[in-house]
């Protein structure tokens, strides 16, 4: 069974359709990338997977998206409790005005995953740990968060996605607003991270998309055009429209 | 549509792959037409020409590179970078195969005629319509014609082992012929060397065009 599986959705801004009938099967511990062209509904699509874009008004999603077989759009879903197990990391990064280890530690706290303060350190070092900054931060936890560069505060974010145990991690552009050196690392981390975890990636970096991902889907117009293996989509796709898009025909 | 920056590369690539298929092509029947003709002359001019169709090898490979680290190719422009930068080098080895035909030309000018055969003209025949053929093929972008011609490479395996049949009966039979059959047994290898190698760039003629490896009986 695939670890989230999309069936039929179609999303509304008010009265404006951004998505049209996506169907999709998303397996576990795999990372998924999504290219398009801006304004395709790349983005629009991640953010229904934890429902983030209920938090937009008037919009609206019709279909199914289950995960692990559970549909996340079904009146008495628990979001909060969505959004611990489907993390998400955004483009901008944007750690709280608190030190190191409470941007990581608070989401542990609200959710009262720890049992005592050691098992809170232990968490917040594995979180850091999972996203490789560790070594980095070891000895200044509780300096202020904004003191990181901008590579640290971006895997800090990932560490405070981590630290509440999700299942999926989405991640919105993570290291478009990055260095080559900090994108690297970002993209080292992405593939050593979905050992653990189901991760979905919007890029509009098509190489990163092909560095990193298992599955690659394009979307264009608010529609799924196509969605395959990555070394496929990248060397021989089956629509034309990909192959004009991945090949730069059009932008 | 617009243009993009690789569309102009990857023209200028499409050029030099097929200057250097006519190079080689034109190397493989002035090999075979200054065996038959006894021509040196020609023969020399082959060996000369060799050099050239090796800077043209170099010259490919360093704009396939290019290409690939500058404009980063996906789909069918990776494919096509691809094919050229193995097209490329089998080109520059049925060239030398030319060259080597030349060099036995060269001695076996020097001794007195043998008798010729008619399936050495076959083989020479089969092989340069072979080769032009591989490279309209790569040009058209044809899978289907592509591989069509590598099934002909089994007419010139045919014709060598009637070839080479010949040629030690020939030395059997007249003992003072062995340096001439000895030369023209290598030509013969050339030449079926050539429908192997024409053969490879078909199986890259059918990657470019479906993506699929077909060589070693893969058909992924």
């Amino acid at each position: 069974m695939s670890k989230i599986s999309v069936t039929d959705l179609n999303f509304y801004y008010g009265k404006a359709q951004a998505l049209y009938n996506i169907s999709i099967e998303i397996p576990e511990r795999e990372v998924v990338a999504f290219i398009g062209p801006s304004g395709c509904g790349k983005s629009t699509f991640l953010r229904t997977l934890n429902r983030m874009n209920d938090t937009i008004p008037l919009t609206r999603a019709e279909g199914k998206v289950l995960i692990d077989g559970e549909d996340i759009y079904r009146p008495n879903t628990d979001v909060v409790k969505l959004r611990r197990r489907v993390g998400m990391v955004f483009q901008k990064s944007n750690p709280f005005p608190k030190s190191i280890f409470e941007n990581v530690a608070y989401g542990i706290r609200i959710n009262r995953i720890h049992s005592d303060k050691a098992d809170l350190n232990g968490r917040v070092e594995k979180a850091l740990r999972d996203a490789a900054l560790w070594e980095e931060v070891k000895d200044r936890l509780q300096s202020s968060a904004f003191g990181l560069s901008g590579g640290q505060q971006q895997r800090l974010c990932i560490a405070r996605a981590l630290a509440v145990q999700p299942e999926v991690v989405l991640m919105d552009e993570p290291a478009s607003a990055l260095d080559p050196s900090a994108t690297q690392k970002i993209e080292e981390l992405v593939v050593q991270l979905k050992q653990q975890y189901t991760i979905v990636i919007v890029t509009h970096n098509m190489q990163q998309a092909a560095r990193v991902s298992d599955r690659t889907a394009f979307f264009m117009l608010g529609k799924l055009i196509e969605y395959n293996p990555t070394q496929k989509m990248f060397t021989n796709p089956d629509e034309q429209l990909t192959e004009d898009y991945i090949t730069g025909r059009f932008g | 549509m617009e243009t993009r920056i690789i569309d102009q590369q990857l023209g200028v690539l499409r050029d030099k792959i097929l200057l250097l298929g006519g190079a080689t092509e034109a190397a493989v029947t002035r090999a075979m037409d200054s065996l038959i003709n006894r021509d040196s002359e020609l023969a020399k001019r082959v060996l000369d020409e060799d050099t050239i169709i090796n800077q043209m090898e170099l010259d490919i490979d360093r704009m396939s590179i290019e290409i690939l680290a500058l404009q980063q190719p996906a789909a069918h422009d990776l494919r096509f970078v691809i094919s050229v930068a193995k097209i490329t080098p089998v080109l520059e080895r049925i060239a030398d195969h030319a060259s080597n035909i030349a060099e036995s030309v060269l001695v076996l000018n020097s001794q007195p005629e043998v008798r010729q055969f008619v399936e050495f003209r076959l083989m020479s025949t089969t092989a340069s319509e072979m080769l032009q053929a591989a490279l309209d093929a790569f040009t058209a972008e044809d899978s289907q014609v592509s591989r069509e011609v590598i099934k002909r490479d089994k007419e010139i395996d045919e014709n060598y082992k009637k070839v080479f049949n010949q040629l030690i009966e020939m030395m059997i039979d007249d003992p003072s012929t062995t340096t001439s059959a000895a030369h023209l047994l290598f030509v013969a290898k050339h030449l079926e060397r050539i429908g192997d190698y024409v053969k490879d760039i078909c199986e890259l003629n059918v990657y470019l065009r479906e993506a699929v490896f077909i060589k070693h009986g893969s058909r992924t």
